[in-house]
């Protein structure tokens, strides 16, 4: 099954809320793609619309929001790809493919699941809706994922529930509900943020080699570099509701193009820079989305900003290679511009 | 399980004891003790006075003795005989008073909090579910309502109703040619026909408060993580919202178990006093204005027992319900 298409390929998705208050703009033009059997990382500061687009992808926008355009599509096997954004959030294709082929994991474990049942009704429940087994066959394979996650004796923890457990093995629970399926793709959405650092790096591990065991992608949503550098492929930086850069992790780390990602790349902290290391962090706050300052999103907060350009007119997308693109005026030689002009001519 | 109700068992002890000394001291709050009384009575009724049954009743009642030994006297009695003392307004026995007042009592409150369950649970999940919709509206202005108009109200209002529309008495729980029939189908059937006004009348307002709070509570729990969690790992709509964030809101509806007993009999006399209920609120209210001593102190701790009782029951559901009660982790 190895085709060219990526697996997942997420082109100009706008996701708004319609408070009381007015629209919040959460994802206003994103455009990523997951290739098959890599691991993509999302990152971008609080706010950015991470979650709101992960969430997309599987119609699990909460109210009042809704995904008022753009194309997800999803090509898990060799026929034509669907597109998310079409089937009924309710509906039965859906459905299926939540936890069967589109699997999620969330921020907190432990509130994650549920108190009332143990964590072995959850995880057979979610085997028998995915999968033709019989009660007893469920049960054995809940045990054999409970143990492919690191979970030591699987069989008295199905009849635990998630208070008996630390927040560690929560989520490795929540991971092994989540492949118990064997979906094509993990999304991971700041899995390790409610952790402690030691299971913080174990939980990371866990995931790299499920990942490579599996040959499944994932799309991990982060604040932590740290994290990035050691398991994407690619990297997604999200500013604002928007992707402001996309490339190979080593091309971000070594060659950041947008001011953004550079400030975000300064604002690491360094192991062993001497006590009292800070997070350099960047100058100004994000905006909330519902007043996205005009033109280039971050010119308030951007150092290299142009005057009478950035605030006024939408940055150009520019695209170098098939995953490698910014959206920054400081790399428009007016040669390469491409790619998203419906999202730049709609805003115009 | 077991460990828990056994638990639950043994701090009712203590609780059980303070109940019997207040109700002990209820008896004992008017001047003079029930001999004196009685004897006031009697005389004031021009009646005479027997020496050998006041010296018996001396006796019985451990009158003249110290507190403590009284009290012990009184308590063994219940316990060992059933023996609860004498009204003197009724001049019977207070156990058969009661034994005739308490099972309609209990029956009402019964029936009246199935019936609120039965209505407040599809109405507060189609309020929750459906948040917003007209019948949610419907069901919130009705529901206000119900809260607003005191019951005696509608009490009144339901027997004006019966009464000029259909020309039908609703007092009471019998027909006058039942009231003092056997037990029979017939009767059954009578009591069945009287029964709904006095649920309708003390289930609205309990309706409309679980209404109330199913909703807020349901509305709280589709927000948790956990139901988008179980939406993320394809759980059907209709079953996720049964199975997980329902399973939560119920635990109010069994906590109600335990207090509507009381309210039933505290609360409602008014109630029973306008649909002339024969239940134990009217005699309670009867016996503290007669300072029917017996009759009161033995109604309040009956009352008080059994509230006891159910309030265990509805701790046992809960732990039954939620594993956290359970497993002592809340
Ligand atoms: N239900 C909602 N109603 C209104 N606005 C919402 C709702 N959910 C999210 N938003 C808005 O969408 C924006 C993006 O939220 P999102 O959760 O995607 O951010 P994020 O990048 O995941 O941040 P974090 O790193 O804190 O998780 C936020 O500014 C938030 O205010
Ligand atoms: S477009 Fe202008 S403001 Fe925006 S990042 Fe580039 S230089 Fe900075
Ligand atoms: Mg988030």
């Amino acid at each position: 099954m190895s085709h060219d298409e990526p697996l997942l390929a997420i082109d100009g998705l706008k996701t708004h809320f319609f408070t009381r208050e007015g629209t919040v703009r959460a994802v206003d033009g994103v455009s990523l793609t997951v290739p098959r059997g890599k691991t993509v990382c999302v990152v971008g500061e609080s706010g950015c619309g991470k979650s709101v687009t992960a969430r997309s992808v599987l119609g699990l926008v909460d109210e009042p929001g809704r995904i008022i355009d753009g194309r997800i599509a999803w090509q898990p096997g060799a026929g034509e790809p669907v597109d998310l954004t079409t089937l009924d959030p309710k509906g039965e294709r859906m459905r299926r493919i939540r936890g069967g082929e589109i699997s999620m994991v969330f921020q907190e474990p432990m509130a994650s699941l549920s108190p009332m049942y143990t964590i072995g009704d959850q995880l057979i429940e979610t085997i028998r809706l995915h999968l033709p087994l019989g009660k007893e066959e469920a049960r054995d394979r809940a045990v054999e994922q409970l143990r492919r996650v690191g979970i030591p004796r699987p069989e008295e923890r199905l009849d635990a529930y998630s208070f008996q457990l630390s927040g560690g093995m929560c989520q490795r629970v929540m991971i092994a509900i989540a492949l118990a399926a064997d979906p094509a793709l993990l999304i991971a959405d700041e899995p390790t943020t409610a952790l402690d650092v030691t299971t913080q790096a174990r939980i990371i591990d866990l995931l790299r080699d499920l990942q490579a065991e599996t040959g499944m992608s994932v799309l991990f949503i982060t604040h932590d570099l740290g994290v990035v550098a050691e398991i994407a492929d690619e990297v997604v930086v999200m500013y604002l509701g928007t992707v402001v850069e996309r490339g190979g992790v080593d091309e971000i780390f070594h060659d950041p193009k947008h001011p953004y990602t550079n400030a975000l790349l300064g604002s690491i902290p360094r192991m062993g820079a001497g006590a009292g290391r800070r997070l350099a962090t960047i100058r100004g706050n994000v905006p909330h989305p519902s007043d996205r300052p005009a033109g280039c999103p971050f010119h308030p907060r951007c150092d290299a900003a142009i005057g009478g350009v950035c605030d006024v007119s939408d940055p150009p997308h520019i695209v170098f290679g098939e995953a490698r693109s910014v959206r920054c005026v400081l790399h428009d030689d007016g040669a390469a511009v491409g790619g998203d002009f419906r999202v730049d001519g709609e805003r115009a | 399980m077991l460990t828990f109700i056994a638990r639950r068992c043994l701090f009712m002890v203590p609780t059980l004891v303070a109940i019997s000394l207040v109700a002990f001291a209820i008896i004992q709050l008017p001047p003079g003790d029930y001999l004196t009384t009685m004897v006031s009575r009697l005389e004031s009724e021009g009646q005479s006075v027997d020496q050998a049954m006041l010296d018996g009743l001396r006796e019985r009642y451990g009158l003249g003795q110290p507190l403590h030994e009284q009290y012990l006297k009184w308590i063994s009695g219940i316990l060992l005989h059933g023996d609860f003392g004498q009204s003197f307004e009724y001049g019977t026995s207070v156990a058969g008073l009661i034994g005739d007042r308490l099972p309609l009592s209990i029956l009402l409150t019964v029936t009246t909090l199935l019936a609120t369950w039965i209505m407040a649970f599809p109405v507060g999940l189609y309020s929750a579910v459906r948040q917003y919709s007209a019948g949610d509206y419907i069901a919130t202005t009705l529901g206000f309502l119900g809260l607003a108009i005191p019951n005696f109200m509608i009490a009144l209002g339901l027997m004006y109703v019966m009464h000029t529309v259909f020309g039908y008495s609703v007092g009471g729980l019998f027909s006058p040619e039942f009231r003092d029939a056997a037990w029979s189908l017939a009767k059954v059937g009578d009591l069945m026909a009287h029964l709904w006004i006095p649920m309708v009348v003390l289930g609205t307002a309990g309706t409309a408060g679980l209404i109330r709070i199913l909703r807020a509570n349901l509305l709280d729990e589709v927000r948790k993580p956990y139901v988008m969690a179980a939406r993320a790992r394809g759980v059907p709509e209709r079953r996720l919202v049964l199975k997980y964030p329902l399973r939560v809101a119920m635990n109010p509806f069994v906590s109600t178990v335990g207090w509507v007993l009381p309210a039933l009999i505290s609360g409602e006399v008014i109630v029973a006093s306008v649909l002339n209920l024969p239940t134990t609120g009217p005699l309670l209210l009867g016996a503290l204005q007669s300072q029917d001593m017996y009759l009161a102190g033995s109604i309040i701790l009956v009352v008080s027992v059994l509230t006891v009782i159910g309030t265990l029951l509805s701790d046992i559901l809960l732990a039954w319900l939620d594993p956290r009660v359970r497993l002592g982790y809340r």
